[in-house]
């Protein structure tokens, strides 16, 4: 604090060298913003945040521009809320205007700003936007009518994910955002993370629906219709129901899915737990006979996709083991089919993921057997909350219920999945217990813990020293993957995660997921790896009974079958 | 065998994304145009996303994305054809050829492109085909210009 500034008449202190936007928002102060993103560098294209400074002759932006010693800053001015408003008014002359219709009715940030800044009549009639949907991708529907051109997608997509699959197209008033050479979402490098989504203030991009079909099969008697959840959502729905970011709400979760209609309600945890088996197991086979190192985790399909497309190389380095929901669909589909005596094509199998990528992951072609899905459909976390309003269920007065047996009941390995260096400190304990026969004294991995983009740790495992690094984000997969590349030798097992922080912060998540929420989310999870009596994967009763009277042993013939699976060199641009 | 493109790219070995542009208008040059895989080897080559390089190339005007075809067609959009109606008749062609400003016939025969002035603004409202201007130009007189290259086809 060695600046003294003047706004809005109140002498305030600023940190050299930080915008004048920073400076407002440490003194609890606040402008409104569009392109401003966090931790990224500022590109002052939307001009919301403007504001008056004595001395200057126009308005400046203050997500771009240094404060100053002694400046004299005036946040509210009439001539800063009209030239706000003319923008909106602006942005919203050539929108489509269908906001009734439109995904993001409610939770959209043009709208909340044409309300805050008290639109109340058609100043502006622009024409209207005219561009064709791009329904090309499995996972995310894009609408470049609804763009505002914040390039926020753009950005997320280059400098967090190192994608690019998106970029400004075209100049002036018909510049409009889209993938190369016009193709489309499904022919671009698009790896389905749905951080765009994300990110993006309007309607312009949203998942995939799978609603619609889910809803139909929910009403057909011929169909058992189960359903999975991953480790991340019941931490994550609080906020949809005006509770406190990370409250695990896990028992109400189950009771709603049967209300929907569910026939079976199963958690993805316990198959985090068979990833554990089978992953752990590869490590060690992998380590002991001189396999392929680093070995990579494969949960992620957002870093799976990425993997085949931009680090083909790498792609021996990856483990074969499937994500969790495939294992689990898999499983579905084979073991519970034969133990309920249901037939594999009267199951729909339906997964709820923080995810976008999902809904790619479940259509690859190698998820299937004899033509059948392993996973029937996928909804997001956003898709589940508005299923559970469409079904009119009222979160407050259900009574907390169980899971499903035996595919319903985890360890708390299988559970902190959800946060990034979760899948990796399950992984280690399970690894230790068969490399020595012995469990960790200290469950902890502190090393692998928490929301940075990158951690490393050294693992003492028995007589071995094995060398893990967690990242998240994919930017910071590729600058690890170019470091192993030229040569880095001290790294054994390395787990990626598309979405920064995990899957707490996927692609899939309530719109409105801040670092608060996230970090909630994540400190929910250890708590309840704190609370458990069943931390290692390995001990989960249900599990040991699966090997023990379908699977056999891990690595075995039966797993190899239905639990892993193979990559593609995938060309793409 | 060097494809065209990677001639062009033998040129500038020591050069980074500061050279995209001279780089395109050499691949233009050769090419005609930016076809998809040359804009993915310059993309292999400045190492930067081919989507990107897209973004780049379509915010200039002398970009082209598609072969040019046999007969090349500019029709003028400047300020003196503007007044005289070269609105009407960027329509016309279009609805003629068959294809929107930037695309190429199916048969290859024609490509269309709109430009600001081609400097001949006492024959306005004017289009130029490989080079030979057409002045004063009209619904009317357009079918029959293009019969006329047709014709020269057969």
């Amino acid at each position: 604090m060695n600046l003294t500034i003047e706004v809005n008449n109140n002498i305030l202190t600023a940190n050299q060298g930080d915008t004048i936007l920073d400076a407002l928002n440490q003194n609890g102060l606040s402008v409104p913003t569009l392109c401003h993103m966090k931790g990224l560098l500022p590109t002052g294209a939307c001009r919301m945040c403007v504001v008056e400074v004595e001395g200057r002759k126009n308005l400046v932006t203050a997500c771009s521009e240094p404060v100053l010693d002694g400046m004299k800053i005036k946040t509210h001015s009439g001539r800063v809320i009209e030239s706000r408003k003319t923008i909106v008014e602006l942005l919203l002359s050539n929108h489509p205007d269908d906001c009734l219709y439109c995904e993001r009715n409610g939770s959209c940030e043009l709208q909340d700003l044409a309300e805050d800044l008290h639109i109340r009549e058609r100043r502006i009639s622009g024409q209207k936007n005219k561009y064709k949907l791009d329904v090309s991708s499995a996972s995310i529907v894009r609408d470049p009518a609804k763009c505002i051109l914040c390039g926020r997608c753009v950005r997320v997509c280059e400098e967090i994910e190192g994608v690019s699959a998106i970029d400004f197209v075209g100049r002036g008033s018909k510049t409009f955002i889209d993938t190369f050479f016009n193709h489309g979402l499904n022919l671009s490098t698009c790896v389905n993370c749905g951080q765009c989504i994300m990110v993006c203030p309007t309607g312009a991009l949203k998942e995939k629906d799978h609603i619609c079909e889910i809803k139909d099969m929910l009403s057909d008697p011929e169909k058992t219709v189960v359903v999975q959840y991953a480790p991340s959502i019941s931490v994550s729905l609080a906020e949809e129901f005006g509770l406190a970011s990370g409250k695990n709400m896990v028992g109400v979760l189950n009771a709603a899915l049967r209300r929907m209609g569910f026939n079976f309600v199963f958690d993805t945890s316990f198959s985090a737990d068979l990833t554990i088996m089978e992953e752990a197991s590869e490590l060690v086979h992998r380590v002991t006979t001189g396999g392929t190192l680093p070995m990579i985790t494969s949960c992620c399909p957002g870093w799976v996709k990425y993997a085949e497309e931009f680090q083909h190389d790498m792609i021996d380095n990856l483990s074969t083991c499937k994500s969790p929901q495939q294992m689990m669909g898999a499983i579905i589909k084979s073991y519970f089919a034969e133990t309920e005596s249901i037939s594999p094509e009267n199951i729909y199998s339906v997964s709820v993921m923080p995810c976008t990528a999902k809904k790619f992951e479940q259509q690859r072609e190698e998820m299937s057997h004899n033509g059948i899905s392993d996973v029937d459909a996928v909804l997001t976390t956003r898709e589940l909350a508005r299923m559970i309003r469409l079904y009119g269920i009222d979160i407050a007065k259900l009574e907390p219920e169980l899971a499903d047996s035996p595919l319903g009941t985890r360890s708390s390995a299988g559970k902190i999945f959800g946060t990034s260096g979760g899948v990796m400190e399950a992984a280690i304990r399970s690894a230790h217990y068969f490399i020595t026969g012995k469990e960790m004294v200290k469950f902890q991995v502190k090393g692998v813990r928490g929301l940075e983009g990158r951690k490393e740790a050294k693992i003492k495992i028995g007589d071995l020293d094995v060398g893990v690094a967690v990242v998240s984000g994919l930017k910071n997969a590729e600058i690890l993957m170019e470091e192993i590349r030229n040569g880095r030798k001290d790294i054994h097992f390395i787990e990626v995660m598309a979405c920064p922080g995990g899957c707490i912060n996927g692609g899939g998540q309530l719109i409105g997921t801040d670092d608060e929420a996230v970090k909630a989310r994540m400190l929910s999870l250890y708590d309840i790896d704190e609370k458990d009596a069943i931390k290692v994967s390995h001990k989960n009763p249900y599990i040991v009974e699966l090997y023990d009277k379908f699977l056999g042993k891990p690595l075995g013939h039966k797993s190899h079958h239905l639990l892993h699976t193979h990559y593609q060199k995938r060309f793409v641009n | 065998m060097k494809t065209t493109v990677q001639e062009i790219l033998d040129q500038y070995q020591d050069s980074g994304r500061d050279s995209l542009i001279p780089i395109l208008q050499n691949v233009q040059e050769k090419l005609g145009f930016l076809s998809e895989e040359s804009v993915i080897e310059v993309s292999k080559f400045l190492k930067m996303p081919a989507s990107k390089i897209f973004g780049v190339a379509t915010f200039y005007n002398q970009f082209r994305f598609n072969q040019p075809g046999k007969y090349h067609v500019q029709v003028c959009r400047g300020t003196a054809c503007h007044v005289l109606g070269s609105a009407t008749v960027l329509e016309e062609v279009e609805k003629h050829l068959k294809v929107k400003a930037g695309q190429t016939t199916k048969d290859k025969l024609f490509s269309l492109e709109v430009v600001a002035c081609i400097g001949a603004c006492g024959l306005a409202p004017v289009i130029s085909i490989n080079g030979e201007f057409h002045a004063k130009v009209s619904t009317d007189t357009i079918k029959g210009i293009f019969d006329d290259y047709k014709n020269r086809e057969e």
